[in-house]
């Protein structure tokens, strides 16, 4: 038996990142609290390396190794440079946030980046056990980031429920993992087409395993009825770690979800779509309409997210390349606009306030005209009207769903129902995105605190806010690019 | 002049002298001479505006009905939607209309908004850019980014500036106007799957089996009527015109309630023509139940302002009635001649509606001004303290009553003489406006200008300064003017009628 030594080229960035991590996890050992600004600026650099590396080492074509189970596409290369410069965004929301609250831990940082090992090692998957490897790295993060604030009880409590409904769905997932093992007899995703073309997909104990899969995939994502933690989790969260999920997490979950359909299981879509269609209708449903009756803004983001998780599973349901363009860009621009939102909120917090409240972006405009139409860009740019972002993004999810009814017979009528449902939630989802406006733009402000941050973080929520609406007047680079990447 | 890029510069200007008129700020004061400044700045933009939109009327070429002044680049190539602009007889005098009204909304606004006025006429330019946008867009999803991207502007100007109850009628505004558009946005998309492009005019060509055509004819209604409004989804009206400041209440009336009949023109009967016709009657009995009912509700009103909404929305009737009379004409008839003349009278209604429904809001607004109430009730015996300013208002009650001479006669009289054609009991319904129409607006006229000075705040009002006086004089002229000599817009307007005619006469089945 020779031993063969693998192509490393394809995990560069992620052995990269890992040799950073310990990098900046040593040097934090010696600097103080004061001094922790160094730690922040350590993981900037790293996040920059690791940016450089990934797209220095970006291949042309798909590449497999470690024996297949690891592989490297241009879809890995996006995800990454999306999540790594996501990353880099939390971090410059969070730098102020972090030191005004006395929370000036390096664990923020070095957890966040550890997330980020995981997300990467997700968007390489090529087998379910790299994919699940990668989730728990992800996950392992998240529960402690979630807990950081020690002393707070609140926090506790999210930790808490987060881990234990995290662990049952992992547990879940692992056993749906299982079961497609025995059926195909196989972990690896190419493999596993190939097996499925030879055993068919007539298999009840198949699909019993794919929906165990899915419960994975929505749990991860927050898909109604698997979305009982997010609500809690963001609102119990700090800020910084609000912003974390809220938008790296969305990243890691399509990658969750577009390894294991696309690429493992696209026989199944006959059975995977009609499960997605109920998970994403009911989120759509449930997300908007609790959203209306928040008063937490944190939280009301927490159920829009819910929503617009319904529209990202649409795009994986209308199983055609355009879906899946669609649920591509959809992630991309909501991952950036939900970091705007969250970053904010982190903006207007000061030390032992938080401006969770919608009441405290009251008269926010009559404060600061700027941030006020800011929060209006990210706010416009969820709600999904023209010419901000987010509209295209629908409109995309919402023109693959009619391309899709073109194509699938008698079940048409379905898929233009799916799509006029999704119309009709997004109008009731304005409903709560105009409402921030009000506040911000119509009423009085009862809180007239100087707002106060760093250069660079106004500056880098002034670039995200323009690239929101920017991207939405010309969208068609970014169009473009995900159709290059999927297609 | 070179006239190559025109309508993006008419598209773009005003956008841009928007956000130059935000960065100049207005000191937050707006006796402050940085907001004199901005002022000035915004004014003289909107008059380079007006001034550049001059060559759509005289170099206008009323020969052909073929797309004027195009401008085409691609724009988004993954959807094959383009950045694709041009104007014909339809289109191009609702520009003209656009760039004439915000001048008059910008002078309107000079003393009377007090706070962050910066942002008032930054809001109301950037409105105008997107509204021009509308009317010149030729590719759907570039009409559909303006379409909506509108109803920012005007969400802000009602949220902001409005009354009491603002926040209740903005946000219903948005809402029911946002729920409308969507399922227009589904049917624009589903067109697009079926014709590769987002190209307006692919859209008027391709064919669509009937129940496609059904669904898609009712998404455009549910969009435009929305927007007309047409009787029963009107409720938004009364409550945005109530509450918006007057500038707000002059656009929304004589510009945004247009982009409803322009959107019937220009997708509902081109792409579904045979939709239309099957279910024309519908149409008919929502413009006739608009025309009396509504009338008769404008009838009982105390709020002056509610009064102009209710009989916009009446008025507004009659463009929905002349632009679906045309399958009655041709059954009882086989006359083309008389069809384009219900869809001439529309438009020429729209225009002449803009003008007139924008002074009447212009003149509440004067009155406002002084008393701060809109209450018939709390007005009386105005024309001996204000006598001019009661000429104004007479004449443009007369107007709006449809007295010949005036641009309001015109478009109606057209509209009912092609009703007399299709039907005589829908002529019979739409004639009931000239008694109502009359009824409404003089009443209350006779209550607020007439009789003996009811209370001392009547006695103490002060007649129309120099600002008014302009504003109102401009509209006087153009009502006039249109009133006795509307003929180089029916010129205007023929030969892209014609050519709607006869393209809507033909199936698409």
């Amino acid at each position: 038996m020779t031993f063969e030594i693998p192509n490393f080229g394809p995990a560069i960035p992620e052995m990269v990142l890992l040799g950073l991590i310990s990098v900046v996890l040593i040097a934090d050992l010696f600097v103080s609290d004061e001094k922790r600004i160094i730690t922040f600026w350590l993981s900037m650099v790293s996040l920059a390396v690791v940016l450089v590396c990934t797209l220095y080492t970006a291949p042309g074509e798909r590449i497999e190794t470690f024996s297949g189970s690891y592989v490297s596409d241009m879809l890995a290369t996006v995800l990454k440079v999306a999540a790594t410069a996501c990353l880099a965004l939390v971090f410059v929301y969070s730098r102020d946030y972090l030191m005004k609250n006395n929370l000036r831990k390096g664990e923020f940082y070095l957890l966040s980046l550890f997330g980020l090992l995981g997300i990467f090692v997700m968007i390489s998957a090529n087998s379910l056990l790299t994919l699940y490897l990668g989730l728990e790295t992800l996950s392992l993060s998240l529960y402690a980031l979630v807990a950081f604030d020690r002393d707070s009880r609140i926090c506790a409590e999210a930790a808490m429920k987060y881990f234990v409904l995290g662990a049952i769905a992992s547990g879940a997932f692992l056993y749906g993992v299982s079961l497609v093992y025995g059926i195909t007899g196989t972990i690896n995703f190419v493999e596993m087409t190939a097996a499925l073309q030879r055993v068919g997909s007539d298999d009840i104990a198949l699909w019993f395993g794919l929906a165990f899969l899915i419960v994975g995939i929505a749990f991860k994502f927050g898909a109604v009825p698997f979305h009982m933690w997010l609500p809690d989790v963001y609102q119990g969260a700090r800020t910084p770690v609000t912003l974390y999920l809220g938008s790296l997490s969305k990243i890691a979950s399509f990658a969750l979800a577009a390894r294991i359909l696309i690429d493992g299981l696209p026989l199944l879509h006959e059975q995977w779509h009609q499960m997605l269609a109920v998970l994403a209708i009911l989120s759509l449903a449930l997300g908007n309409v609790v959203a209306i009756a928040q008063t937490n803004i944190k939280r009301m983001l927490a159920y829009s997210t819910i929503s617009h998780v319904g529209f990202i599973l649409l795009g994986f349901f209308a199983g055609n390349n355009e879906g899946y363009q669609a649920a591509l860009f959809y992630t991309l621009t909501y991952a950036f606009t939900a970091a705007g939102a969250f970053g904010v909120v982190a903006l207007l917090s000061r030390a032992g306030f938080e401006a969770e409240n919608l009441e405290d972006f009251a008269g926010l405009n009559a404060r600061s005209p700027w941030f006020a139409a800011m929060m209006a860009c990210f706010m416009l740019g969820m709600a999904g009207i023209p010419p901000w972002v987010g509209f295209w993004a629908k409109l995309h999810i919402i023109e693959a769903v009619l391309q899709a009814s073109r194509t699938v017979g008698d079940a048409a009528p379905v898929f233009v129902g799916v799509a006029i449902t999704m119309v009709l939630f997004s109008v009731v989802g304005a409903y709560y995105y105009l409402r921030v406006l009000k506040f911000m733009y119509f009423d009085d402000a009862k809180d007239n605190a100087p707002i106060e941050a760093s250069v660079d973080m106004k500056l880098a929520l002034s670039a995200n806010g323009l690239a929101i609406l920017a991207l939405g007047i010309v969208p068609g680079g970014l169009l473009a690019l995900c159709a290059r990447v999927i297609g | 002049m070179t006239t190559k890029n025109l309508l993006s510069l008419l598209i773009w200007l005003p956008v841009v002298a928007g956000f130059a008129a935000l960065l100049i700020g207005d000191g937050g004061d707006r006796t402050s001479a940085r907001a004199k400044a901005m002022r000035w700045f915004s004014l003289l933009a909107s008059l380079l505006i007006a001034a550049f939109s001059l060559p759509l009327l005289l170099q206008f070429d009323k020969s052909t009905a073929a797309m004027q002044f195009v401008e085409r680049l691609p724009w988004i190539t993954r959807f094959n939607a383009e950045y694709y602009l041009g104007v014909d007889g339809l289109s191009a005098p609702l520009i003209l209309l656009t760039t004439f009204i915000t001048p008059l909304v910008l002078i309107s606004a000079w003393e009377v908004i007090k706070d962050r006025s910066a942002q008032y006429f930054a809001a109301f330019l950037i409105l105008e850019g997107l509204m021009i946008g509308v009317f010149c867009a030729l590719d759907a999803m570039l009409f559909y980014v303006f379409w909506e991207a509108m109803l920012v502007p005007m969400f802000l100007i009602i949220g902001v500036w409005g009354g009491q109850r603002r926040i209740y009628a903005t946000i219903k505004f948005f809402l029911y106007t946002f729920l409308g558009s969507v399922f227009m946005l589904v049917s624009l998309i589903y067109l697009y799957t079926r014709t590769g492009s987002y190209d307006l005019l692919e859209f008027h060509k391709v064919p669509i089996d009937a129940t496609a055509q059904t669904l898609i004819f009712l998404s455009f209604v549910a969009a435009f009527a929305v927007k007309v409004p047409m009787w029963p989804v009107h409720t938004w009206l009364p409550d945005a015109h109530v509450e918006a400041p007057t500038g707000g209440s002059v656009v929304l009336a004589a510009v945004m309630l247009k982009m409803g009949g322009y959107g019937f023109v220009r997708l509902a009967l081109p792409i579904t023509p045979d939709a239309s016709g099957s279910l024309a009657w519908l149409l008919i009995a929502l413009s006739l139940i608009a025309v009396v009912y509504i009338g008769l509700v404008a009838l009982v009103q105390s709020d002056m302002k509610k009064l102009i909404a209710y009989s916009s929305i009446a008025h507004m009737g009659f463009v929905t009635l002349g632009f679906f009379l045309f399958w009655g004409i041709l059954e009882s008839t086989g006359d083309t001649n008389g069809v384009a003349l219900g869809i001439t009278g529309a438009m020429v209604q729209m225009i002449s509606h803009g003008l007139i429904s924008g002074a009447m809001f212009l003149c509440v607004g004067v009155m406002y001004d002084r008393v701060h109430s809109r209450n018939i009730g709390d007005y009386g015996g105005v024309v001996n303290t204000m006598p001019w300013f009661g000429a104004f208002m007479v004449l443009f009650a007369m107007s709006n009553a449809g007295l010949p001479g005036t641009s309001g006669f015109v478009g109606e009289f057209m509209v009912i003489l092609a009703s007399f054609k299709a039907n005589f009991w829908i002529a019979l319904l739409a004639a009931t406006t000239l008694i109502l129409g009359a009824s409404y607006t003089l009443w209350m006229v006779k209550r607020v200008l007439f009789g003996e000075v009811a209370n001392d705040k009547v006695a103490a009002l002060q007649d129309l300064n120099a600002r008014e006086f302009l504003m109102l004089t401009v509209l006087a002229v153009g009502v006039l003017l249109l009133g006795v000599w509307p003929q180089p817009l029916v010129e205007m307007m023929q030969p892209s009628v014609d050519a709607l005619v006869d393209h809507i006469g033909r199936s698409k089945l």
